[in-house]
């Protein structure tokens, strides 16, 4: 099933690389969800990291949480192994949570296709911005600053002024 | 001159390299055939030292010999830029470097 604007974000409960597991109702406190389709070994994922985690440490304390998941398979792509999520989730200082969805089932309930590919849902937990972080993998050259936007515009009950873009980047790893 | 393209179609980088490197080659006036081959399996990826979508070489040599030795692979290419970003695909300095 592919996730479509206006629909409730899918229930998880996955273990994150710090030890702990999260689940749709462990943030449940957050005015904004960002549930971010992520992995290691992905030179579009490692080119928007750092923007990621800069948003994610910005809107912290305006109740925005923002989760990363990967979903990848581990045997065509052991640098995406749970252990490998730890390290570079310390390595990086990710500021964001970062869950291993080894079934896969999260990915597929939200119809990811690619890494990174976003999707931001309001307090209703309500789908209300989905496809890319901004529209360049090159961090010099963006214009259009579309997860910002969206997150400005939930924080303030608006609807965000862009809410679907294309997701550029790896695909999913399936089994 | 010796070109080759290889890339894996499962990874979105390789239009914007294939682009980069008509340009380049335009722009120095370089009047050389591009051998493009899609890598489709494993095997083959292991059979070619494939270390990710897109590789470049040029008389044989990558244009990035840092990556170049990474695990074959049907996967996306990491090359790593002068100032420590990463990019999915090399910069025209490195194909400048390697075509002229």
């Amino acid at each position: 099933m592919t996730l479509t604007l206006g629909m409730e974000a899918p229930e998880f409960d996955l273990p994150g690389v710090d030890g702990q597991n999260h689940s749709l109702d462990s943030y449940a406190d957050a005015k904004a969800l960002v549930l971010v389709q992520s992995c290691n070994h992905c030179p579009w994922v490692q080119a928007w990291e750092g923007r990621l985690n800069s948003i994610a440490g910005d809107y912290a304390d305006r109740g925005v949480q923002v989760v990363a998941v990967s979903s990848n398979d581990v045997e065509s792509h052991p640098e995406d192994s749970f252990d490998e999520m730890k390290a570079r989730s310390s390595a990086q200082g990710f500021t964001f949570d970062y869950l291993y969805d080894e079934p896969q089932a999260l990915a597929h309930a939200l119809g990811a296709e690619r890494t990174p590919e976003v999707f931001v849902f309001d307090d209703e937990r309500r789908l209300v911005y989905h496809g890319a972080i901004d529209d360049n993998r090159d961090d010099t050259a963006v214009q259009q600053h579309y997860l910002r936007d969206a997150l400005d515009a939930v924080l303030s009950d608006q609807e965000p002024p862009v809410r679907d873009t294309p997701a550029v980047g790896c695909s999913v790893k399936w089994k | 001159m010796k070109i080759e393209f290889l890339f894996w179609r499962g990874c979105p980088s390789h239009p914007e390299a294939r682009e980069l490197l008509a340009d380049v080659l335009a722009a120095h006036g370089i009047e050389a055939e591009v051998d493009e081959h899609e890598v489709t399996t494993q095997e083959e990826a292991e059979r070619l030292a494939f270390p990710g979508s897109p590789t470049i070489r040029v008389d044989g040599q990558d244009v990035d010999p840092a990556g170049a030795s990474a695990r074959p692979a049907l996967t996306c290419r990491i090359y790593h830029l002068p100032d420590g970003r990463v990019s999915p695909v090399p910069t025209r300095e490195q194909l400048e470097e390697a075509l002229t």
